[in-house]
């Protein structure tokens, strides 16, 4: 079979020593890690490299020589290495040898116990150490995660990550050891992580404590009597403020991140919460220069006029002949007297609060330094309420036709001498007695002649409502995109592309006859959208909680329709 | 070594075969480039339709808009859509590499290693009213060793009729068969 070596290009211009590796037996190819240079001593070696095999896991063990000679190849060194493989009894013994500055290098094996002698073919493939030892290997998802037979690439990806210990001498440490690879020049960190990891532990320390505050007083009862308790679950602000909460909890806990997915997920939370804490902050200080608030607050009460203008004059049209269709007077003019009575309170308590609405407005602005989606809940949560009477009226409106369609449909029943059969949930033939008869049909013609007034003020109320939960609906989608986008990844994707890799890519070197085939492995970055589906965040929204079909349903049997729902509240 | 053959719809393409070692081979099928008569053609086409709106409507935007949008369209053509070659990479014992370099000089790699690989055979298919051929990799099914659990067809954008196809088919056989002849490790 052929024989791979996967040797790390940074080990190219090493001096001449032996090779420590790994050796996968069953794909038959050897994972070169570093390279031990002379003088060593070969017992202190073995015992160096148990000690590794001991903490990292990764049966490591001397492979081979590998011997860079500047001169014309001499003859000692060659038998010398030779001798070698008798001391490090491995099985096969690879020999690499490279000549001045030559690309091409000679390699071949030397087997002692082998039953066929003939050559093996070797393939060379030089593989960039730091960048595997960092990458992180994403299977693709529609394989099996716990599959036994683990694929080549994710065994040597382990091999290179898990052997980091071996990597932490560098040439310049007193030991008996001497060795090269891609810290050999010096182990590299950044003042910069050093000193954050430092800071980090005080600050998750504070940020715990002060969210284990912040949790206790939400928790306390004073805030769960039955008036806050509803107010708290229909605004949309106390869902996100206790999502970024939860969000803040994870950042903060003491655990270190136990893989790459929970650290992933870490650092994505953190970013994301930075920048929409920057963008709060950044349309806040928009919203307060010039007097922004002031302008607006003196807006919002004309507004509310208008829009209640608006209602009037389209309740006169109803009362009217809309479209050209004749309505039943009397119940025409109640409902649209009630409607109207109700537009005159919602104005007048409008006007009333209008004194206080740029104080109020002032400091619930503030509020928009805890983030962007902070303030964009308030807008939704504002439009909510200024559209308050639009509610109102569609539940009364939603709530009549409901009656009127089961009236209809119960008395159609019994115009036919039927009847619901509650307990076998069916339709069942029922004889009726005359005076049940004559009530039945006498109500069942009212109330089919009511219908089309009913129906009207049903469809127009119905589609404002539809207007206004559309415009919330837009809001909330701009929100959770804003919650769930994992930006650290996309930008680690961007400027590190070798951290996240789908798999790798192979291009062939230059060749020379006689010499073993040269490839380069090089790490083949995931796509965006494959990082963003890996590692987006889970949000509290379930959508669409309807099909079309329910939702069209619902809406013509006048069930009251409640589109965006929120994944903690029960089902109705 | 280079030949030439002629893809599904016509269109003369290139195959381009070479041997790395006894068990890698590289086969590289070359697609025809882009036209200039048909670039100039829908070029044309646009401004005189935006010369024409900015005729009626008097509005210089158009004919800006219309530049702009000549502009990012050839580019996002040229980088998404035009493909200037695919190529198949067979290394044996290590796995199989397929890589589509498009016009821009953007390419894009999959590599399947060789134990997920079942067999790479000549699948036909009916398109409208044509019977095509095409080249696949067959994957094998983890759990099941008679199972396929994915077909990964090849030269989806340059389409080589068979005679073409064959030669590939050889060539990647030959390396196929290396693996069956010798799964003894020593």
């Amino acid at each position: 079979m052929v024989l791979k070596v996967f040797f790390p290009s940074c080990c190219s211009s090493a001096e001449s020593g032996i090779l420590i590796g790994r050796w996968i037996s069953e794909q038959n190819s050897a994972v070169i890690l570093a390279v031990v240079h002379f003088p060593f001593i070969p017992v202190q070696v073995k015992q160096y490299l148990s000690e590794v095999q001991r903490v990292t896991k990764v049966s490591v063990s001397v492979l081979g020589s590998w011997s860079n000679s500047k001169q014309e190849k001499e003859k000692s060194l060659s038998e010398f290495l030779e001798d070698l493989g008798t001391i490090f009894s491995h099985e096969p013994w690879i020999q690499i040898s490279r000549q001045g500055d030559s690309k091409f290098w000679s390699c071949s094996t030397l087997q002692k116990h082998s039953n066929n002698p003939k050559e093996e073919e070797i393939i060379l493939v030089y593989y960039d150490q730091r960048k595997v030892m960092l990458s992180h290997l994403h299977p693709p998802l529609a394989t099996d995660p716990k599959a036994d037979d683990a694929s080549k690439l994710s065994a040597i990806f382990d091999t290179v990550a898990k052997s980091k210990i071996l990597f932490m001498t560098d040439r310049y440490d007193d030991g008996p050891i001497k060795l090269t690879h891609w810290q050999s020049d010096g182990v590299e960190a950044s003042i910069i992580v050093e000193l954050m990891k430092q800071a980090s532990v005080p600050a998750c320390l504070l940020l715990t404590f002060l969210l284990s505050l912040i949790s206790g007083i939400c928790r306390s009862r004073v805030l769960k009597f039955w008036p806050l308790s509803f107010l708290w679950s229909k605004l949309s602000i106390c869902e996100q403020l206790g999502h970024r909460l939860q969000h803040l909890q994870v950042i903060s806990s003491n655990k270190k991140a136990q893989n790459q997915t929970q650290l992933m997920r870490k650092a994505n939370i953190f970013v994301s919460l930075l920048i929409d804490v920057a963008l709060g902050v950044l349309l806040m200080s928009w919203l307060y220069r010039k007097n922004r608030i002031g302008h607006l607050a003196d807006t919002l009460i004309p507004m509310a006029d208008h829009v209640a203008e608006e209602l009037q004059d389209l309740l006169q049209w109803l009362m009217g002949a809309p479209a050209g269709l004749k309505m039943n007077r009397a119940l025409d003019q109640v409902l649209g007297r009630f409607f109207l009575y109700h537009i005159h309170l919602w104005i007048s308590y409008i006007h009333l609060m209008s004194p206080f609405i740029e104080m109020i407005l002032w400091y619930v602005g503030l509020s928009a330094c805890l983030g962007l989606t902070v303030a964009l809940c308030i807008l939704s949560d504002i439009i909510a309420l200024l559209t308050f009477h639009i509610y109102c009226f569609y539940v009364y409106g939603a709530r009549l036709y409901c009656l009127k369609i089961y009236g209809l449909s119960s008395l159609w029943r019994l115009f036919r001498g039927k009847k619901w059969n509650v307990l076998r949930q069916r339709v069942d033939s029922c004889s009726y007695d005359l005076d049940q008869l004559f009530i039945g049909t006498l109500l069942f013609t009212i109330l089919l002649f009511l219908l089309p007034t009913t129906a009207l003020y049903y469809l127009v109320f119905t589609l404002l409502r539809l207007l206004v939960v559309i415009v919330q609906g837009l809001i909330h989608l701009l929100v959770d995109l804003i919650d769930s986008l994992p930006l650290y990844s996309v930008i680690l994707r961007l400027c590190r592309s070798y951290r996240l890799a789908a798999g790798v890519k192979f291009r062939v070197l230059e060749q020379q006859d006689g010499k073993p085939l040269r490839l380069l492995m090089q790490i083949n970055p995931l796509s965006y959208g494959s990082v963003v589906q890996t590692y987006r965040l889970p949000t509290y929204s379930c959508y669409p909680r309807d099909s079309w079909t329910s939702l069209c349903k619902k809406l013509f049997l006048g069930e009251l329709i409640y589109p965006w729902k929120h994944k903690g509240e029960k089902q109705d | 070594e280079e030949r030439r053959y002629r893809s599904a719809s016509g269109a003369p393409i290139a195959l381009r075969r070479r041997q790395h070692s006894a068990s890698c081979r590289e086969l590289a099928v070359r697609c025809p480039r882009l036209q200039l008569r048909s670039l100039s053609a829908v070029t044309s086409a646009v401004w005189l339709a935006a010369y024409g709106l900015f005729v009626l409507s008097e509005n210089s935007m158009v004919l800006s808009s219309a530049i702009f949008i000549t502009l990012i369209g050839l580019i996002i053509y040229l980088h998404f859509v035009k493909i200037d070659q695919e190529s198949l990479l067979v290394i044996g014992s290590l796995g199989i590499q397929v890589t589509s370099s498009y016009a821009s000089g953007k390419e894009s790699t999959t590599f399947i290693e060789m134990s997920q690989v079942k067999d790479v055979v000549i699948n036909e298919a009916i398109h409208m009213q044509k019977v095509i051929y095409y080249l696949c990799i067959l994957l094998q099914d983890p759990g099941d060793p008679q199972g396929v659990s994915e077909v990964v067809p090849l030269f989806q954008s340059s389409k080589p009729r068979l005679d073409c196809l064959i030669e590939v088919y050889k060539s990647c056989q030959e390396i196929l068969e290396q693996r069956k002849t010798a799964p003894q490790s020593s």
